[in-house]
């Protein structure tokens, strides 16, 4: 067990930013709710899995819709009321919150209902990584049910989803919902008893998004390399480094889809990269051969600050290393790729693992 | 002619211009009151000039206002009302102040109802009792402005509007600003951007009567302009209401008057200083606009501002050895005197420069024992960091020409990588005041279209006039309007059938 503090939300922004392999959103607004919350109620308890109990009950809770739209109407309490309408409509109450996407401004959700509510956040979340829909988490991948769901918004309109035939149903589903709701919302679904999430959640995923935080606050504050610090915490590799070259980038259907093309300094010099994203980054291929591809994680981040930067914000000129890391195992089984692997995404390309030398 | 002044922290630089050609130019240190400054300048200009008469107006640059909101001076106790209940609570207005800035205006923040969707609705209607409450407890705070941020203003400004009336029908003296016209969508960027005018508009009113009825008793009766951050004039009594769109012009100033000292509109310009080098990217003659958010004063904002990178690195940078360092000390002005080649004791790039034989300042038998191999290393490695710069700005591989100027430029040679030319204007050190002098009148407008009663071809003409008409209102001579910049952005969370554009006008000045 620890406690989220103020001071800790830098580290986890950051983590959760590398996690976020490109997608998954700004932690700004994310990391000023959550240090809102923080300085009203106190430091947030983080409950590791092996701490779970049989009698526990967990929720899962997250923000849906579109970022353009949260910048200017910003989320409240909505993921709050979300876990309270579980409660009521199942008769039982949560004793602790889990994640639902541990990459991106997702990953400090869970601490506005934990806050509110003095329940723990578990140390683990549906992902380990970014991914732009409902269906895609581990939970589901393993057997959890997707329902019920309760969709908030702001005004106090509550949606409820009892039943679905299946996970992608729920997305469709909730989309709906939150378009209606004026384009975001929060929800809370499935609850899950301890062994549940034990078995079908990608675990210790928020210690991790603040030691790699931490590594890099570490790094700056002493001058050394980032990078290095990085995969000092977390098993991975320097897939590439070089600078941004060329930039496609379209918006479509609510995706930013598109490729980069990295031109390759020191080590990687007269190489080339070319990374493909779908709002989050999925094939990374050097001189056109794939080097690593979704479910791993693809990272672009600051060579000299280890800054993650999210698709948004690439741009010509930048000078960046490309990480690699490994996938969590339980999206590299054949359920896991068919939901989120690179067929999910439309490439006719098989996984391979990742080789680490 | 136009007289262009730039009133700067240290010196107030003023300019004479004949349409292109520069008739006389001086320099003067910045006064405590700016004016005496301005009129001092302006009064050895005129004392110069063949014919007063001919001088049709006078075109002013300053980072006055920005300094007021750095050094927390002269600003208003001022309000920020959000129209948003029972949205968007949790963050309130000022969330992300520095708390002596919060402080230094009072703090004051309201929430209301109002504000709307993304896609009009309203999240709530306006409440104008609710209104009313609020304007009377403004009143008896001894707040003297306001600014107004309605949840997606930006896509329709009527609730903030209204409240405005609202807020006028109680406070008839009360200052207020609209978030809609100040920013974009971002509602804690915008409503900060529009908080920090509310706080400069009294200090903003001052200042240009000020400078006006000074004008006058110099004899010079004609229109005053205001410098804005994009490079274009707004008329002085639009400056009182609007001073936050004055508070990047300096470095805008500085690039456009650079660029056109060497007749370039395309080009990236690097200004090299004691202690940084400041580069910006100029696209059609005007600053590229920054894409995200802009601090100012630790302010997070999101206006329209230029996109500028710093480095630190200048003529005064601090050379050491093993390892190689460059910076980020140095010693700013004082490299004149401390500086080896000028006889002091601190091994600074000037020093290297010279050792190198780069360029001639100070004495060069002073630097004679610097190692010839770490004097190429320190100077390659400025070299590097500078054309650095220039490839962060660029937005392909393509050469641009570049324009170097500040004293700090002698440290660079002319085979710069990634430059398709190395430009050095001469009277680079009154850029600022010239880029006042040569500005335009613009209209920029940013708007959502809905195409279904139209096309996207008609809907980009009404967008072109409606920008086009805002430049002539400025005072542009409708037969000079040219659309600078149309674009066109992708709306992910709006019905496909709707298009947003931003389109930009100018035009010279009747």
């Amino acid at each position: 067990m620890w406690h989220i503090s103020e001071d800790d939300l830098e580290s986890i922004a950051i983590g959760a930013g590398i996690l976020g392999t490109g997608g998954g959103g700004n932690p700004y607004i994310g990391m000023l709710r959550a240090r809102q919350m923080i300085r009203e109620n106190g430091p947030v308890k983080v409950l590791s899995h092996d701490e779970l109990g049989e009698e526990d009950l967990i929720v899962c809770v997250g923000g849906i819709g579109a970022p353009t739209v949260g910048i200017e109407k910003v989320r409240d309490k909505q993921s709050y009321y979300a876990l309270r309408a579980i409660e009521d409509f199942t008769g039982k109450k949560a004793t602790a919150i889990i994640s639902n996407e541990i990459g991106g401004s997702n990953s400090l959700e869970p601490l506005i209902p934990a806050s509110l509510s003095g329940l723990p956040v578990v140390d683990a979340d549906g992902m380990g990584r970014a991914y732009p829909e409902v269906q895609m988490k581990t939970y589901f991948v393993y057997g959890v049910p997707a329902y019920p769901m309760a969709v908030c918004d702001e005004k106090g309109n509550t949606s409820l989803i009892t039943e679905a035939l299946d996970a992608k149903w729920v997305e469709r589903m909730a989309r709906a919902v939150t378009i209606q709701m004026g384009g975001v919302a929060c929800y809370a679904l499935a609850p899950m008893t301890a062994h549940q999430v034990q078995t079908t959640a990608v675990l210790d995923s928020l210690s991790l998004t603040k030691r790699l935080g931490d590594a890099v606050k570490n790094a700056r504050a002493v001058h050394s390399d980032p990078i290095e610090a990085l995969l000092d915490v977390h098993p991975g590799k320097i897939l590439f480094q070089g600078k941004i070259v060329d930039l496609d980038r379209q918006t479509t259907a609510g995706f930013a889809r598109g490729q980069v093309v990295i031109e390759g300094m020191g080590q990687n010099q007269s190489d080339q990269m070319t990374i493909e994203f779908q709002n989050e980054n999925l094939i990374a291929k050097l001189n056109s051969q794939i080097v690593c591809i979704v479910p791993d994680l693809i990272c672009i981040v600051d060579t000299e600050r280890g800054e993650p930067i999210t698709t948004e914000l690439l741009k010509y000129g930048f000078r960046v290393t490309v990480l690699g890391f490994p996938g969590p195992d339980l999206w590299k089984t054949p359920e896991g790729l068919a939901t989120a692997g690179p067929s999910a995404f439309g490439y006719d390309v098989e996984y391979a693992d990742l080789e680490l030398n | 002619m136009h007289i262009g002044i730039d009133v700067g922290g240290t010196n107030t630089d003023a300019v004479l211009m004949d349409g292109d050609v520069l008739v006389s130019k001086v320099k003067n240190p910045t006064t405590t009151d700016v004016t005496s400054g301005i009129i001092d300048c302006i009064n050895s200009l005129t004392s110069s000039s063949p014919d007063n008469s001919q001088i049709n107006a006078v075109m002013l640059g300053t980072t006055h206002f920005v300094n007021a909101l750095l050094e927390r001076r002269d600003l208003a106790p001022s309000a920020s009302l959000r129209l948003c209940l029972p949205a968007t609570t949790m963050l309130p207005p000022l969330v992300d102040w520095p708390d002596d800035l919060k402080q230094s205006i009072g703090a004051h923040t309201y929430m209301a109802n109002g504000g709307n969707e993304y896609d009009g609705r309203e999240i709530s209607p306006i409440n104008e009792k609710e209104l009313i409450d609020i304007s009377q407890k403004m009143l008896d705070d001894g707040i003297r402005s306001v600014s107004v941020c309605g949840v997606f203003s930006p896509v329709d400004d009527k609730h903030e509007k209204n409240a405005a009336e609202i807020i006028k029908s109680v406070a008839p003296e009360m200052s207020i600003t609209l978030s809609s016209e100040i920013g974009r969508v971002g509602i804690l960027e915008r409503e900060n951007a529009a908080m920090l005018n509310a706080c400069l508009v009294e200090v903003a009113t001052k200042t240009v009567d000020a400078i006006r009825k000074a004008m006058s008793s110099a004899g010079l009766n004609v229109p005053l302009f205001f410098s804005q951050n994009d490079g274009t004039l707004m008329q002085s009594e639009f400056a009182s209401n609007y001073p936050v769109f004055t508070i990047a012009s300096g470095p805008t100033n500085s690039m456009r008057g650079a660029a056109f000292l060497s007749g370039v509109l395309d080009a990236v310009v690097i200004d090299i200083g004691g202690t940084s080098t400041d580069g910006g990217m100029l696209m059609r003659g005007f600053p590229r606009e920054a894409a995200v958010a802009v601090d100012v004063a630790g302010v997070r904002t999101n206006f329209r501002m230029p996109d500028v990178f710093s480095v630190a690195l200048g003529g005064g940078s601090l050379i050491k050895k093993n390892p190689l360092t460059i910076g980020p000390e140095s010693v700013g002005y004082k490299l004149t005197s401390q500086g080896i080649v000028f006889g002091g004791d601190q091994l600074t790039a000037t020093d290297i420069a010279v050792a190198r034989g780069i360029t001639e300042v100070g004495d060069r038998n002073l630097v004679a024992d610097v190692d010839p191999e770490f004097a190429e290393s320190a100077i390659k490695e400025i070299q590097t960091r500078v054309e650095d710069v220039v490839d962060q700005l660029k937005v392909s591989a393509k050469p641009v020409p570049v324009v170097l100027v500040g004293g700090g430029s002698i440290l660079i040679k002319n085979n710069f990588e990634g430059a398709s030319d190395v430009l050095r204007p001469t009277n680079a050190e009154v850029a600022n005041a010239i880029g006042a002098a040569i500005s335009q009148v613009g209209g920029q407008i940013e708007k959502v279209y809905s195409l279904t009663d139209m096309s996207r071809e008609e809907a980009l003409e009404l967008a072109k006039n409606e920008a086009a008409g805002k430049a002539i209102e400025a005072g542009g001579d409708p037969n000079s309007i040219e659309i600078v910049d149309i674009e066109e952005i992708p709306l992910t969370y709006l019905p496909s059938n709707a298009l947003r554009v931003k389109i930009k006008a100018v035009g010279n000045l009747i």
